[in-house]
């Protein structure tokens, strides 16, 4: 039996000072048992001499610092994994939150997990058909991808994110598929909204859910994002499976570093927050990937809201130097209802040339990208001069692109979060719209394709309605 | 060997590990802690009190526990084996790694650099009783079909080879020895190790002055890096620097690459291992991987070691240099590294200076890019050896806001520096290198060379493309303002010849087969032949011929699609548009 500490010397907000210990290791997990037989839990930030600075998971209102005595368990903070997690809600600390038995272990796993090895890593390359226009054609993702979106305020990020999940399971139905998902921070209702709509569709039999509310304690923030990578991993390494991790939302992870790192009086990095935030991120987000030999992957799709739409704020910032990319939404295509609202111009996914073309898509998906990407670049530009003098200040050709960029934005990119395209349905809007320029414009596509695939004038607009119609239907 | 110190822990704190009873280590020591022989470095030393940086995770190390001294800085080994390996921060071979440990790294382990089982067929190239000392070649032996790898005598030792034979031997084999004037006996191996925050010693340094081909259009023409030189590529995130990092070091002319990817995604490493085996070089045609060494300490693995790796990168880079090769080194990214500094530095409670960097932040930067550069090596023979060693930092500024401490302690360092753009990337203009406010300082030696040996007329066009583009961006305003249709005809033109040379020639698609890599040669052509346009339409426009006509001519989408023909079609293609040109601009004009 582990020694009991009845030495607590000081506590102040989410630190605690433990003097006299023996034999206390860093990083070590600690149980602290109140006056009342309450049991919270804690983990070992230094250590020097016989003192232990401790960081607690939960809040300490209540605690005795004469009364409580603190326990060292030898080992780190863990979560119990077993396949019976599917279907089950925990709580930010990983236990059963949805009133049902405590899991039977198969294993039990140290929630920091361990780097991946990068040479045992194993590229991803295969397509994930999410059925969201804007992603699959022109920020595809693929197997093992850390793909965050980037969201404001009231921004409907859960809806894509929810989207997202319900329609890219079904693409290899040999596969088995999971969802972990982990709210972080964020309230009660946005949290009802993934399980009713997990429950809806009936995913949520695939399911793990960790659940950590605005109200549960900020300071729990830091293990929940930990807890359900580390089931992920299991899912993915040890059961083969196909993972799809949803977080939201990372600011208030980073919320919740920043509170214990002020607490401990540290040199804070930029906004006050700290210096180390990189490597703690990373340390989360690099959890996502495929590794060789193993038939499972984890692909992760973290949602976090920029405070101000700031791009640049440290949270957004240091995460797109980690990511492969980012899925930004606009809230000037919100206003107008474009739905999902996907800035596609600084939205980008890193690997897509990785997971498009012959065999993956369709040969000419590279060529059709890029040459949208410009187009809607120029269009846009023409827009923004023709708000200032006018259509008629315009060239023909600007003209054109002008009236190209509304058509993308109100076909390819507006979808709403029911329709799920496939991959030729996504490549064929491209063309119709690409249609509209003179086929002599198109410089980023091959002749070969342009022949094979430009819609000369006249068939243009019967097309295009055509596929109205059909959404239409679809919608219905 | 010195007696070594042996202390134990006091105080743990993250990658930070306070030792008592080490006052007999030295400042820079390796430190092997606890039973799991986790390894440190001494950077900081109290009375008896030594500060330990650990390069691996410290979760359950307790105070109490044992520190002891190796009794020597933190060193890398150099020898037969290095190509074609990958490995982290301080060396440690990850491919073998993973074979013992599975696909995650555990505490603790270790594997020697270099393979000690592995036999080499070495050739002498020296005989009995030669006088050698330091950096002179001894054999050498064929480490991968393109690289002949030079074993030197070790900087500092010199004497008579008084043994010495060819045959298969391991690393650590005794393969010659060397009878110093005081008559003791050195014994040379294949395996030499030196300390990494020291720079290996050279005979003298020179100036650099040829430039080094990259194959990509806006460096090579535009801002050109000279070998031995040093670059930086600061920029947001998105904006392209890791593909311009991979496109160098798979396309750049050199005889050995090292690519440190420091605090970077553990996916790009695997990008770099899985796709260069695949990559012919285009100079001899076998795998790129036969010259390329890498360096990955990827975000998630230990800090510490973060700090360490990018001296590991550049001493294997400065070995090959004294051979006498041109070596590149990538660094991505030196962001990541000042951080890990930084993070140190706030467990040391040391005073921060600017966003909590430490003060010496500057100084550490700037003797990092010092080892680069053109040496002579050293070696008695009479021979002149040069060596190259260009450096190439990544730099990731906060919001991609060059005013970072970072990126400006770095631009003072650096010669030529290439400024990524994020709105040319949205654009998808990549690479996104803002020709505006890129520079590179070799331009002027670059320019020379380039005259001399591609084509006399080279520096003119570029000189001319330059100014277009500066004239765009000057355009561009004033349509912004009143519109194109205020424009004359020679103002639209000079807009659209510089779209042109936007679209037809700085565009370059790394994932393109053929665009991937463009030669001096075809680049030239490509310059003279959007150049020459502009020059034939200025003409036009003075004898009266319609602007718009010229606009649609069926040599302009020629000229769009030249990136995309190969290279040994060039010279051909090149004198057949030229003729298209000419007769499409006399039938207008007649």
């Amino acid at each position: 039996m582990a020694r009991e500490y009845r030495t607590i010397e000081e506590v102040t907000g989410p630190l605690m000072l433990v003097r006299g210990v023996e034999n206390v290791k860093y990083d070590e997990l600690g149980e602290i048992e109140l006056a009342d037989g309450q049991i919270r839990n804690c983990k070992v930030l230094e250590v020097e001499g016989s003192d232990a600075l401790v960081q607690l998971f939960e809040s300490s209102i209540g605690l005795n610092i004469e009364k409580s005595t603190v326990r060292f368990l030898g080992r780190g903070l863990e979560l119990a994994v077993s396949r019976d997690m599917l279907g089950r809600v925990f709580d930010g600390m990983g236990r059963p939150n949805d009133g049902g038995l405590e899991i039977i272990p198969d294993a039990m796993r140290d929630v920091n997990g361990l780097p991946i090895n990068p040479a045992a890593r194993d590229y991803p390359n295969e397509f994930i058909q999410t059925g969201v226009s804007a992603i699959d054609g022109l920020n595809t993702l693929v197997r093992g991808q850390k793909l965050p979106i980037f969201s404001g305020a009231g921004l409907p990020h859960a809806q894509l994110a929810a989207q997202i999940a319900r329609q890219a399971e079904v693409l290899d139905s040999e596969e088995q598929f999971a969802v972990v998902f982990a709210a972080i921070g964020i309230t009660f209702e946005e949290a009802d909204f993934f399980i009713s709509d997990f429950r809806r569709t009936g995913a949520i039999d695939r399911a793990v859910m960790f659940i950590n509310l605005a109200d549960d304690p900020a300071i729990e923030r830091i293990s929940t994002p930990r807890m359900a990578l580390t089931a992920a991993e299991y899912l993915a390494f040890d059961l083969d499976m196909h993972v799809l991790v949803l977080m939201t939302d990372i600011t208030y992870y980073a919320e919740a570093l920043r509170e214990v790192s002020a607490a401990r009086k540290e040199v804070p990095g930029r906004r006050g927050y700290p210096g180390y935030l990189y490597t703690d991120l990373a340390s989360i987000y690099e959890r996502a990937g495929r590794i060789k030999n193993k038939r499972g992957s984890i692909t992760f799709v973290p949602i976090l809201t920029m405070p101000d739409d700031d791009k640049t704020h440290p949270i957004p910032d240091l995460t797109g130097y980690i990511t492969e990319g980012q899925v930004i939404l606009s809230r000037d295509l919100y206003r107008r209802g474009i739905q999902p609202p996907i800035d596609v111009l600084p939205s980008l996914s890193r690997l897509k040339d990785k997971g498009i073309g012959v065999g993956k898509t369709r040969k000419d998906h590279a060529d059709t990208m890029n040459q949208l990407f410009a187009a809607y670049s120029r269009g846009k530009d023409a827009r923004d001069l023709q708000i200032i003098l006018g259509e008629e200040a315009l060239s023909e050709i600007d003209r054109e692109y002008s009236k190209f960029s509304v058509a993308f934005e109100d076909q390819y990119v507006s979808q709403g979060f029911d329709t799920d395209r496939s991959i030729e349905e996504t490549l064929n809007i491209g063309w119709e719209l690409l249609s509209m320029l003179p086929a002599n414009e198109l410089k980023r596509v091959r002749q070969e394709y342009i022949d094979e695939f430009y819609i000369a004038e006249e068939e243009t607009e019967v097309v295009a309605e055509e596929v109205i119609e059909k959404e239409a239907e679809a919608d219905d | 060997m010195n007696k070594l110190s042996q202390g134990e822990v006091v105080k743990v704190s993250g990658p930070l590990v306070i030792a008592k009873g080490m006052r007999d280590a030295d400042m820079f020591d390796v430190v092997e802690v606890s039973e799991s022989r986790l390894i440190g470095e001494i950077i900081e030393m109290h009375g008896d009190e030594a500060s330990i940086q650990v390069y691996e995770e410290t979760a359950g190390l307790g105070p109490g526990e044992i520190v002891v001294s190796r009794g020597a800085p933190l060193s890398v080994e150099l020898g037969p084996g290095l190509i074609g390996g990958i490995f982290d921060g301080i060396q440690r071979p990850l491919e073998t790694l993973a074979e013992m440990e599975g696909d995650h790294i555990t505490r603790g382990a270790f594997a020697h650099a270099l393979d000690r089982d592995k036999e080499w067929e070495f050739t002498a190239k020296c005989k009995l009783g030669d006088r050698v000392t330091g950096g002179d070649i001894i054999g050498v032996i064929q480490e991968t079909e393109i690289l002949e790898h030079r074993i030197m005598v070790p900087p500092g030792k010199a004497g008579t080879i008084v043994e010495i034979q060819s045959g298969l031997f391991k690393v650590t084999d005794v393969v010659a020895v060397l009878e110093t004037d005081r008559g003791a006996r050195e014994e040379i191996t294949l395996i030499q190790r030196w300390p990494v925050r020291i720079g290996r010693p050279y005979v003298e340094k020179m100036s650099p002055s040829a430039p080094l081909f990259t194959g990509q259009r806006p460096i090579d023409t535009f801002f050109p890096v000279a070998k031995g030189g040093t670059a930086a590529v600061p920029g947001p995130f998105g904006s392209g620097k890791t593909v311009i990092q991979h496109q160098l070091a798979k396309w750049a002319e050199a005889d050995v690459v090292v690519y440190i990817g420091c605090g970077e995604r553990g996916n790009e490493m695997t990008d770099v291992l899985m796709e260069f085996p695949e990559l012919p070089d285009p100079k001899t045609g076998y795998s790129l991987m036969k010259r390329t060494i890498l360096i990955a300490n990827t975000s998630d693995m230990p800090v510490a070691a973060r700090e360490a790796s990018i001296y590991t990168g550049i001493t294997i880079a400065e070995y090959f240099r004294d051979m006498g090769y041109s070596v590149s080194l990538m660094a991505d990214s030196t962001s990541r590294w000042a951080e890990a500094l930084r993070e140190m530095s706030g467990r040391l409670e040391e005073m921060p200076g600017e966003e909590g960097y430490p003060a010496y932040l500057g100084s550490r930067l700037a003797s990092f890019y010092e080892r680069a550069g053109i040496v002579r090596c050293l070696s008695s023979d009479d021979e002149e050896r040069v060596g190259v060693l260009t450096a190439i930092g990544a730099v990731s500024p906060p919001g991609g806001d060059l005013s970072d401490p970072v990126a400006q302690s770095t631009l003072r360092i650096v010669q030529v520096f290439w400024s990524l753009d994020s709105d040319l990337a949205y654009r998808r203009h990549f690479p996104a290198i803002n020709w505006l406010t890129s520079y590179s300082l070799y331009q002027n030696k670059v320019d020379a060379w380039l005259d001399d040996n591609i084509d006399p007329e080279f520096s003119k066009l570029r000189v001319d493309a330059m100014t277009l583009l500066q004239e765009e961006s000057e355009l561009e305003e004033i349509v912004r303002l009143i519109g194109q249709d205020a424009l004359s005809d020679t103002d639209r033109l000079k807009l659209e010849s510089a779209r042109s040379l936007r679209e037809d020639f700085l565009h370059q698609n790394s994932f393109d087969e053929i665009d991937t890599y463009t030669s001096m040669n075809k680049q030239f052509k490509m310059l003279s032949l959007v150049m020459h346009f502009y020059y034939e339409a200025q003409k036009a426009l003075e004898r009266g011929v319609d602007f718009d006509r010229m606009m649609v001519l069926p040599i302009r989408d020629e000229i769009a699609r030249f990136k995309y023909v190969p290279e040994q079609e060039v010279d051909r293609w090149y004198a057949l548009r030229n003729e298209q040109l000419l007769s499409e601009m006399r039938e207008l004009s007649d």
